[in-house]
């Protein structure tokens, strides 16, 4: 009964003339001078915008609130919501979704809700849970993933995931599994809106340093000679806050632990709602460019700072060619009888690398520690080991490994990310057959693709 | 983008279609990848960290959550001269996911008498707040850390008694840390046994 209204409303949505959708219409339904390369106007384009696309919004606090809303009226009808906060009656000033008697009740839910009643044929999915609660394969259905958060942490984390989803030919040009941000963020009179296509545009992580590193106090300083008012704070919340436990107990109330005072120690900037709503602006119309092409999305970072008077500065940063988590890394192909010894000695011949005394990690698993000795010895056992089996038998995937290489005679130590492939496996021979045009494989008796003289495998 | 995306849904189609299979839901890239809520990003930070470490030679170190868990560990400092010679003193790290960009927090896991260390470990050396920098790293901390045991100063005081002694009173203050490492009240304070080898 229900999904059935809602396609009904769907439908209404879509044919509805001259109203909710006149806007978007003017948009999507004409040709343009400064449209996306790939822009096709028209009707076909519209329902695919409204039926076919999935966003994940990630956050429904003051920005999350505000892009449910844009991204819907926007003509993305298909969203999911996921946000591991309840409401709290000091949201309610901002996080206009949000009534008196919802407080303590999951913001996702609340959220989602109050957006389907509003506007008519959206469909949004509340999840009530962490990020890092989720599946990977949770993300795998989503077009773009927009972000309304205000932890780094987190935005890592769902940058680390987004960009896993990444394919490189050999090239070292993105061929799939490109996976758009679109991330938000505000933190009283200011606010940024950036656009992260993996592979294209520089991930979250090629410009971390964007972020400033918090202010933080020298603790003699809190403890013993204080001279602003930030300091006694400070000292409150980070020395004695065991007190607010104490106090808990006396009068009975639980749940006072270090994450919460730091939650409300944090809450203290105020959050300003029309700087939410513009950032959620631009984020809103992006993500409607990176989907539609109806324009050439933003490059890339947009900086916005109402504390005097009104600036915004957009800047076109530059991708780390050695990121970590979006580079293309190096391809290595290797034989599925490698031992992870062999496969270290190959990292020191390999022209690209020259990695001596390498440590091998894959997927949190740490395979070889050359170092401490505790850990040396730990990890020994597996250097007799194949390395197809040790991955877990998996064709093709990506290994980190870290060692001193040489540049200029001097010893550096690096970390580098390794795209390998087994040669024979399955889906080298799947891909090779079905996707020649995806997985291009590396001629390794092609000197050109080494720029060296060809190294024996 | 919605071209692309329906492009290469359709080139996943028809290659499905030309080998005569059923479509099966192919294993997620990300799955392939990632372990859920570990990002990955934080190991090859934490395997940075162990090929960049280059400990003093009066610590040694350890994981006590296994050798996959390299964002926690302890450092147990032996200083080799000054007024802790013979104590054997624990530290406690926690590498933040976001680690360079935010230091690691540490705490003194050995209840100890010094001027810059309070009662419930928290240490004041500057590195690890109001100096900290990405280029740091564990090394910085640990010599920094073997610093405050060869040289103790009153200037930073975490705790104000110890500070006091020390400035005032050196020979006392070497009596009252000898009196703490062996297990024995300073003050009020009970401090545990932390000597080299002690049982
Ligand atoms: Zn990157």
């Amino acid at each position: 009964m229900a999904a059935e209204a809602a396609t009904t409303s769907i439908d209404e949505g879509l044919n509805e003339d001259g109203g909710r959708w006149k806007d978007l219409d003017k948009l999507i339904l004409r040709p343009g001078t400064i449209v996306g390369d790939n822009f096709e106007p028209g009707p076909e384009l519209k329902e695919n915008l409204m039926k076919m696309v999935r966003v994940l919004v990630v956050g429904a606090g003051g920005l999350g609130c505000e892009l449910l809303k844009d991204l819907a009226l926007s003509g993305f009808l298909n969203l999911e919501v996921i946000d591991m906060d309840t409401i709290d009656v000091s949201n309610l000033n901002r996080q206009f979704l949000f009534r008196f008697g919802d407080v303590g009740k999951p913001k996702a839910e609340v959220a989602a809700k109050c957006v389907m009643e509003r506007i008519s044929g959206v469909n949004i999915v509340p999840h009530f849970c962490r990020i890092e609660d989720k599946d990977i394969s949770f993300f795998d259905n989503f077009h773009i993933i927009v972000l309304g958060l205000d932890s780094i942490e987190a935005r890592s984390y769902i940058n680390a995931v987004a960009c896993s989803y990444l394919e490189y030919d050999s090239d070292g040009n993105p061929s799939d599994g490109i996976k758009p941000m679109v991330d938000g963020g505000t933190e009283g009179f200011k606010g940024h809106a950036r656009v992260i296509i993996p592979g294209l545009t520089p991930c979250f992580e090629c410009n971390i340093w964007l972020f400033p590193p918090q202010v933080k106090f020298p603790l003699c300083t809190l403890a013993e000679t204080p001279r602003t008012a930030a300091h006694c704070i400070e000292y409150a919340h980070l020395i004695k806050w065991g007190e607010a436990l104490k106090r808990a107990e006396l009068f009975g109330i639980s749940g006072v632990t270090y994450s919460l005072t730091q939650g409300v120690v944090k809450n203290i900037v105020p959050a300003i709602a029309s700087t939410n709503a513009i950032v959620s602006a631009a984020c809103a119309l992006e993500a409607l460019k990176i989907m539609t092409d109806c324009s050439k999305t933003m490059s890339n970072y947009l900086m916005y700072n109402g504390t005097e008077g009104i600036h915004s500065k957009m800047t076109a940063f530059d991708r780390d060619k050695d990121c970590l988590v979006c580079g293309p890394g190096i391809l290595i192909e290797l034989d599925i009888s490698v031992t992870l010894s062999k496969f270290i000695d190959l990292l020191g011949e390999h022209p690209k690398l020259l990695l001596s005394k390498p440590s091998i990690t894959h997927r949190g698993n740490n395979l070889y520690m050359q170092a401490p000795p505790v850990l040396e010895e730990m990890t020994r056992s597996n250097l007799n080991l194949l390395l197809f089996d040790l991955i877990g038998k998996i064709p093709k995937d990506i290994i980190h490994a870290t060692g001193t290489t040489s540049i200029n005679g001097k010893r550096t130590s690096c970390l580098r990310k390794l795209r390998v492939i087994f040669k024979g496996t399955a889906e080298d021979v799947t891909d090779m057959d079905t996707m020649g045009a995806v997985y291009r494989f590396v001629d390794k008796d092609n000197p050109e693709f080494w720029g060296y003289p060809v190294p024996k495998f | 983008m919605i071209k692309l995306f329906k492009q290469k849904e359709k080139q996943r189609e028809q290659a499905e279609n030309a080998h005569g299979r059923a479509p099966v839901k192919k294993q997620s890239a990300g799955e392939l990848r990632l372990h859920k809520g570990v990002s990955g990003v934080e190991q090859w930070r934490g395997l940075g960290n162990m090929s960049e470490l280059n400990l003093p030679k009066t610590s040694t170190i350890a994981f006590p959550n296994g050798k996959d868990d390299l964002m926690n560990f302890e450092v147990t400092l032996q200083p080799d001269e000054g007024y802790y010679l013979g104590g054997s003193f624990v530290f406690t790290f926690q590498v933040p996911p976001i680690y360079p960009h935010e230091a690691p927090k540490v705490k003194c896991k050995t209840k100890v008498y010094h001027p810059n260390i309070d009662l419930e470990g928290n240490v004041c050396l500057n590195i690890l707040r109001e100096d900290w920098k990405p280029v740091l790293n564990i090394n910085t901390i640990v010599y920094g850390l073997n610093l405050l045991f060869t040289q103790p100063n009153d200037e930073d005081p975490l705790n104000q008694d110890a500070a006091a002694v020390l400035r005032d009173n050196p020979k006392l203050f070497e009596t009252n840390v000898r009196r703490a490492m062996a297990g024995g009240y300073v003050g009020q304070f009970f401090f545990p046994r932390c000597m080299v080898g002690s049982k």
